[in-house]
């Protein structure tokens, strides 16, 4: 009776809004210290620090972009030496990849998804906290390996035997594939954190066809993250080993191969451009709806569109490797699945055209990014279907053509609808707007900056300049463009620039943003700006597509969650009826020690392989004290 | 947004068993994740094995003694797995305990025939792609097999303790035993590759 009376004064039934936001609070508080900093797990502070160390990364690698493009400016410049290029290259690639792209796409899953479907925090926050620290770990090994000079220097996908025992000296590659393990082991943390978010914390009543479609995008992101990670894991680990301990792998003379290298990299590698893609047109989906304020035009389509991408993503990977020789019957079938990835990126462009037909565009700047995006990402879906033909890759592969494609489909299929993004959610983040004004700049500058950029390198490549070359001859009939090129990036940096200064500047002195300053429709824009750490004072229940278009001011919400522990919803994978209140776990530091032995062991394995055995024992006690109950409300059951 | 209450969820159960977890949901998504590397580790194997002239190159197939121990012991260990599990879904407190000290020893008792699998292969890890493909298949697996029987261990030990008698716990001895069952079925087209395959 007394436990009874305990458990009913202890949830939200009573208690008026203020009063509920106060308990709430106090449950869900994190330590203001530096301890306190470290041990949070509050999903929208950690995708914050992985939002922002990703555009750190994304900084870093342009300016090495920008040293590449002052080394290329005129023929045989002598600002860079070859070895020091070929880090410049290697680490801009690997970095924008592994330590940009994928991260800040994750990131903004990690930040969204929970408020999108109406849920406390993330499934897991622990493990998202841990997946932070090996994020930065392996970044900052990257990094420090450049300014030590020993970085990588064999290319972003570190094709053997180039980077083998034979011809690989040193730890410059080994460097690379740790760093891979690194990001990819938290890009696979963060992948089931979505997965298990969106299948079971969705707000009652949300069931599958009512999910945001950018839910929908990155769901299918974290699905072919599961599936194509682990590739790209063995590959990293058995490099490490063929260069360590003598494994065979790489070793024709041993029975080994080369191509199992690209084989394995690219069943990874492809389904990599969707990892990052799926995220961004899911920002699209999500935002163009808002800016014409009406529903999207096909949900269905779009939806089955994003799956039919993450199923096909796997079936192109030999696309990257019609000049190794392979069956002719091989590269045919590659040729038709590669054009066949076209069928559902051109329904979505329809259905985004036929929703900005039928509503009325209201062009603020997230709607410019998102034009911009459709403008090229078009032109970099058509080069997609060039190089998909055998015969024309044969002629342009390793050329500045294939720069440019994937430089289109890359900046302009997931930065423009990232800033679309930041642009769009940065009210949510911070409760103030960027500005208007500055935005334009901004888009104005990266759109022309990027295409007068990166259009010419297709002539280029047409002409024959390969990738990757530090230098070229005056005979050479590539120095003006080039030149072009170059003073062009000078504009697109700037516009980034102006970007970086607009969110610097509305940060502290922003105008106000109020709940929902787009009028949108999602559920993260139903509390307040920024979010309470608890995000919903009240979890929502949802009976449509668009809740907050449903034309009355009030929310329909559940009540009876406690209040003395951090509580959640669990719901059914389809439907969405309530299963079980669950608890959230508190703040914990042991992900940060976690993180720290694991990156021990990781790095020291590239120098000794019984770092495997003695390094495992202090993740094995890390973990461990990780799971140990503490006896706290939160452990009721 | 005014806020108009309308569901009361306050009669739900303070956790969820079985697919009403999130710990079972990251259980099977783990899976997925080994799984998919156990699955490009058989067609690693595959992909070297359609390369070489003959197979096993330069090697006679393993013996079959200490592997084919070891999978009958695995799938015995299956069926105390699975009275755990039934135990755990019962919380029936004693019986998990011992449950768990039996499991704990299913997990040690493979590892000393592994042990005899390594050299069984009759190459070494660094004489051929062939030896390297199935060292790493078995180190793989090994590392599964350890994983388990540490989180068996502090389960164990958790029961043991005063946060034993909780129905998150009975949930976690659930979702052990899953994963158990995984390491086990795992291992079958791995052993029928590593095995039976250079003997067709």
């Amino acid at each position: 009776m007394m436990i009874e009376q305990r458990a009913s004064a202890a949830t939200d039934v009573d208690l008026d809004d203020a009063e509920l936001d106060r308990e709430l609070d106090r449950t869900w508080a994190a330590r203001t210290s530096f301890w306190g900093a470290i041990a949070t797990v509050d999903h929208k502070v950690i995708a914050r620090r992985y939002i922002a160390t990703a555009f750190v990364f994304l900084v870093l690698g342009g300016l090495l972009a920008l040293a590449m493009r002052i080394q290329l400016a005129q023929p045989e410049a002598r600002f860079i030496d070859a070895g020091r290029y070929n880090q410049i290259f290697t680490v801009h690639g690997s970095n924008m990849m592994f330590l940009f792209a994928v991260p800040v796409m994750e990131a903004m899953a990690v930040y969204l998804v929970p408020l999108m479907v109406g849920t406390r925090n993330i499934a897991f926050p622990r493990l998202n906290a841990f997946s932070y620290w090996i994020f930065l770990a392996g970044g900052i090994l990257l990094w420090i390996s450049f300014a030590l000079d020993t970085a990588p220097d064999v290319g972003w996908f570190a094709y053997v035997p180039l980077s083998g025992p034979e011809y690989g000296a040193g730890k410059r590659a080994d460097i690379w594939a740790q760093m891979i393990t690194f990001t990819e082991l938290s890009a696979l943390a963060v992948a089931v954190e979505i997965v298990v978010t969106v299948l079971k914390q969705r707000a009652p009543g949300m069931s599958l066809d009512r999910i945001p479609l950018l839910v929908w995008s990155m769901l299918v992101m974290a699905f072919v993250v599961i599936m194509a990670m682990p590739a790209i894991m063995f590959e990293s680990s058995t490099l490490i080993m063929d260069r360590l301990v003598g494994t065979q792998f790489y070793n024709p003379a041993e029975g080994g191969d080369v191509l199992l290298w690209q084989h394995l990299f690219w069943f990874f590698g492809h389904p990599e451009v969707y990892i990052i893609f799926l995220p961004a047109v899911g920002m699209v989906s999500t935002i163009l709806p808002t800016f014409v304020q009406r529903p999207i035009f096909g949900y269905l389509p779009v939806m089955m569109a994003l799956i039919a991408t993450g199923v096909l993503a796997f079936g192109l990977w030999v696309h990257h490797m019609f000049v190794v020789g392979l069956p002719r019957l091989g590269e045919s079938f590659f040729t038709a699945s590669s054009m066949a990835i076209a069928i559902p990126a051109g329904v979505q462009i329809f259905c985004w055209l036929a929703t900005l037909w039928s509503g009325r565009p209201i062009f603020k700047t997230p709607l410019l990014f998102v034009i911009g995006f459709i403008i090229t990402f078009v032109i970099g879906g058509l080069t997609g279907v060039m190089v998909a033909s055998v015969p024309f890759d044969a002629q342009v592969h390793d050329t500045y053509f294939v720069v440019a494609h994937f430089h289109y489909v890359l900046i302009g299929g997931a930065v423009f609808p990232l800033i679309a993004g930041i642009y769009y959610w940065f009210p949510k983040m911070t409760g103030r707007m960027m500005s208007e004004r500055l935005g334009r700049w901004a888009f104005w500058l990266i759109f022309v900056g990027f295409h007068l950029t990166f259009f010419p390198m297709h002539i280029l490549g047409l002409q024959g300049m390969p990738r990757r070359i530090y230098t070229y001859q005056p005979e050479m009939p590539w120095g003006g463009l080039n030149l072009l090129i170059s003073l062009s990036a000078v504009i697109l940096s700037s516009g980034f620039l102006v970007f970086f200064i607009d969110v610097a500047r509305s940060w502290s002195t922003g105008r106000p943003a109020g709940q929902n300053p787009w009028n949108a429709s999602t559920l993260e824009w139903a509390m307040n700006s920024p979010p309470p750490r608890y995000n919903f004072r009240r979890i929502p229940v949802v009976d449509t597509r668009d809740p907050l278009w449903s034309g009355s001011d009030e929310l329909p919400v559940a009540s009876g969650l406690r209040t003395d522990r951090r509580e959640l919803l669990i719901s059914s994978v389809v439907e969405a009826l309530p299963e079980a209140r669950e608890s959230s776990p508190r703040d914990s530091v042991w992900p940060f020690w976690a993180a720290i032995a694991t990156s021990i062991m990781l790095i020291w394995s590239i120098f000794s392989p019984w770092a495997i055995v003695w390094g495992s024992i202090p993740i094995a006690i890390t973990l461990i004290g990780w799971f140990w109950p503490k006896g706290i409300a939160e452990d009721e059951s | 947004m005014k806020e108009r209450p309308v569901l009361d969820v306050s009669k739900l159960p303070l956790h969820g068993m079985g697919t009403a977890s999130p710990a079972w949901w990251g259980t099977c998504t783990f899976m997925l994740i080994e799984g998919s590397a156990f699955g490009l580790a058989i067609a690693v194997y595959f992909y070297l094995m359609s390369l070489a002239p003959h197979w096993p190159p330069d090697a006679p197939p393993p013996d079959l003694f200490a592997g084919t121990c070891l999978t009958v012991l695995l799938l015995a260990s299956v069926v105390p797995n699975v009275l755990v599990s039934r135990w755990a879904q019962q919380r029936k407190l004693g019986r998990v305990r011992i449950g768990l000290i039996v499991m704990s020893l299913c997990g040690m008792a493979p590892l000393a025939f592994r042990i005899f699998e390594f050299p069984a292969q009759h190459v070494s890890w660094d004489e051929s792609a062939y030896g390297s493909i199935v060292w790493t298949i078995l180190g793989l697996h090994t590392v599964h097999i350890i994983t388990d029987l540490i989180d068996t261990l502090v389960l164990a030990c958790l029961m043991f303790s005063r946060h034993g008698d909780n129905i998150r716990r009975y949930g976690d001895v659930e979702d052990n035993a899953l994963y158990w069952n995984f390491v086990v079925i795992a291992w079958l087209p791995l052993y029928a590759c590593i095995y039976w395959v250079p003997r067709l």
